[in-house]
């Protein structure tokens, strides 16, 4: 039993520090994208190509001064940002990181802990997160934050429901709610298991990846938070060390919902001689993520904002029916190859 | 096992703490925030009974969505906190008290006529068919249980329509 | 059912995490507090109003949907977990059409309740 509590923390460890400077770096690599995109040159000043331009941004962001509103409350306004944060870092540990490595003599999973449960765990943990943005707007005892955290949470909550359902789609394709499995069952025949090469699915990642963008309120869907509009949302009142946590659980979410993109639609750590070096399944893993976060900063760039009704809209009238019908298609195709 | 009765008995007791809590908080929200820690307690004590799928069904459905609605609607009415509340009957005050009597009274008679082993032991752990986990509840969702799930379908329009009725009455 | 203490371990470390980032915010930076600072922001006039007044009843609205449809889903997923376990399984397979049938009548069901919630307007955010 020790032993098993020194790997799991040992591996989430690991994980943490692997994310938080994945975090740290996504900003770096966000401006760099944009200015690539428009045509110039993003920062490079501070350290050789701009790379330690996250450790100033993170010195200066600790050295600035911690305001607490006057009339806020204060526990719950310290709070927010901490639910924020947690309900981000805690589905690292489902995710399928790779097979099995052999180190020692000892074989050790990439992966945490192997839920029965681990699609319901994500889906649980989004469901708590919208707690985090809601409270950090009511606490502020500011009309502007209170506006941006009910929109911001009203907006994540009608999104969930094709976040989920679309998943459903993809659970009957797997038949098991485990990530880890999800994943192994889309190994072999050079890559025509993976989930998304499916006929129903392909239409259905695109449902899921729009979901999971606004679900973390990224651009197009950014306006309960963007620069002109409401001030700046839930987080107006925020400053220091808590609007990083914002931050961080913004971008924590993002790479948690590529993520689980990988594993449900892009076949996970699978890739070619994975079985001989399960080491590699790390490196296809971590490219496949990347290449769906930069994606979602090259929508960020090139599509302009939805107003919040198209927005709220476009969830409820579009996105939910067709996730909805999706399934039942999915179910139809199943009975009908049985 | 040890280990799951100490567990057990951990977020049992966290359990009836935030319900003790949610009585006791003079702010609305407060008192939302502490049945939001209830749930996760239940949500745990389901977890150390073996029925993980209840478990995490419990944390998106429960706590995911149903408290996300208390504490909209109690934003929404954002009493702000000089305000006093308005207690229009005072007398009913008193009533409370012979009727939690008798809830406690009828509690220990139901509790005391349950024959002490009747709780079935816990299943395997790893099995896959047990109680509790999703193969089990799928099939029986659409074996036995069949009519009950059709009338929830049902149910649940009931309510969409009631809560528009209700909330637009307002409006118009 | 010891792969479920994880979850434990990583929520203990998680809020050692945020208290550790929330005591640095305090103690390192610098507290100069002015009456204007600690003011409410509002694009620096002076606020105007109360901060606690009654917000729209759009908001209860979208999460009583929420909430139906989130049963709805919820519904759905041991369906759909089990659903190929049954196509293929000895036991339940004459029921297939069945066990499909059933789950089509209660996505048409909590369907037209959308249909009914579209209809009334209720989507709408801008009326």
């Amino acid at each position: 039993m020790t032993a098993l509590l020194l790997e799991w923390t040992i591996k989430i460890a690991v994980l943490l520090g692997v994310l938080m400077t994945a975090v740290a770096y996504l900003t770096l690599l966000e401006r760099k994208f944009m200015s690539w995109i428009q045509l110039r040159v993003g920062p490079d000043r501070v350290g050789y190509w701009g790379l330690l331009q996250p450790v100033a941004d993170g010195i200066k962001m600790i050295f600035k001064e911690d305001i607490i509103p006057l009339e806020a409350n204060r526990a719950v306004y310290l709070a927010a940002p901490a639910i924020a944060l947690i309900a981000a870092l805690m589905s690292m540990i489902v995710i399928p990181y790779g097979s099995q490595v052999n180190v020692f003599g000892r074989v050790i999973d990439l992966h945490v802990t192997r839920m029965n449960v681990g699609v319901l765990y994500v889906l649980a943990l989004t469901s708590l997160g919208v707690y985090g943005f809601v409270l950090a707007g009511w606490a502020s005892n500011n009309k502007y934050s209170l506006l941006g955290g009910l929109r911001s949470s009203a907006q994540m909550i009608s999104y969930e429901l094709a976040f989920g359902l679309s998943m459903v789609s993809v659970l009957l394709y797997t038949g098991t709610l485990d990530l880890a499995s999800i994943a192994e069952g889309q190994s072999g025949w050079y890559g025509l298991k993976w989930n998304i090469v499916q006929f129903p699915l392909m239409f259905v990642f695109v449902v899921f990846y729009i979901a999971a963008l606004a679900e973390t309120n990224r651009t197009p869907f950014d306006l309960p938070e963007a620069d002109s509009e409401l001030v700046a949302g839930y987080h107006t009142e925020y400053s220091s060390m808590k609007f990083v946590m914002f931050q961080v659980a913004e971008y924590l979410n993002l790479i948690t919902s590529s993520s689980i993109a990988t594993t449900l639609f892009l076949g996970g750590w699978n890739g070619p001689f994975v079985d001989r070096f399960p080491l590699l399944g790390l490196v296809y893993f971590g490219v496949k993520v990347l290449a769906l976060i930069l994606l979602a900063m090259w929508i960020r760039y090139t599509v302009p904002r939805f107003r919040y009704d198209q927005l709220m809209r476009f969830g409820w009238k579009v996105l939910l029916p067709i996730a909805i019908i999706n399934i039942v298609i999915t179910a139809t195709i199943l009975l009908l190859r049985s | 096992m040890r280990g799951e009765t100490i567990l057990f008995v951990v977020f049992a007791v966290l359990a009836l703490v935030t319900a003790l809590n949610v009585l006791v908080q003079r702010n609305p929200l407060y008192s939302a925030l502490s049945l939001i820690g209830t749930l996760a307690s239940l949500s745990a004590v389901y977890m150390t009974l073996r029925a993980q799928f209840i478990a995490a069904v419990q944390i998106v459905v429960y706590a995911g969505a149903i408290m996300v609605l208390f504490v909209f609607v109690i934003m929404l009415l954002n009493v702000p906190k000089d305000q006093p509340q308005v207690e229009k009957q005072k007398g009913l005050r008193y009533l409370a008290i012979p009727f939690a009597g008798l809830l406690i009274a009828e509690t220990f008679t139901v509790l005391q006529r349950l024959p002490a082993r009747s709780m079935p032991p816990l299943p395997a752990s790893g099995g896959d068919q047990a109680v509790g986990t999703t193969w089990s509840i799928g099939t029986a969702l659409f074996t036995d249980y069949l009519l009950p799930f059709e009338v929830t379908s049902v149910l649940i329009l009931m309510a969409v329509v009631g809560a528009m009725v209700l909330a637009r009455r307002e409006n118009d | 059912m010891s792969n479920y203490l994880p979850v434990l371990l990583v929520f203990v470390i998680s809020i050692l995490v945020a208290g550790a980032i929330l005591i640095l915010s305090r103690f390192v930076g610098k507290g100069r507090p002015n009456p204007d600072k600690l003011a409410p922001y509002e694009c620096g006039v002076e606020p105007v109003g109360n901060a606690r007044e009654r917000q729209s009843v759009k908001f209860y609205m979208v999460a009583m949907v929420f909430l139906l449809f989130d049963i709805e889903a919820v519904f759905l997923l041991p369906w759909a977990v089990v659903f190929r376990g049954v196509l293929k399984s000895d036991v339940y397979s004459p029921l297939k059409y069945i066990f499909y049938g059933e789950m089509m009548v209660f996505v048409v069901v909590l369907f037209v309740g959308l249909i009914y919630v579209w209809r009334k307007g209720i989507l709408e955010w801008n009326r």
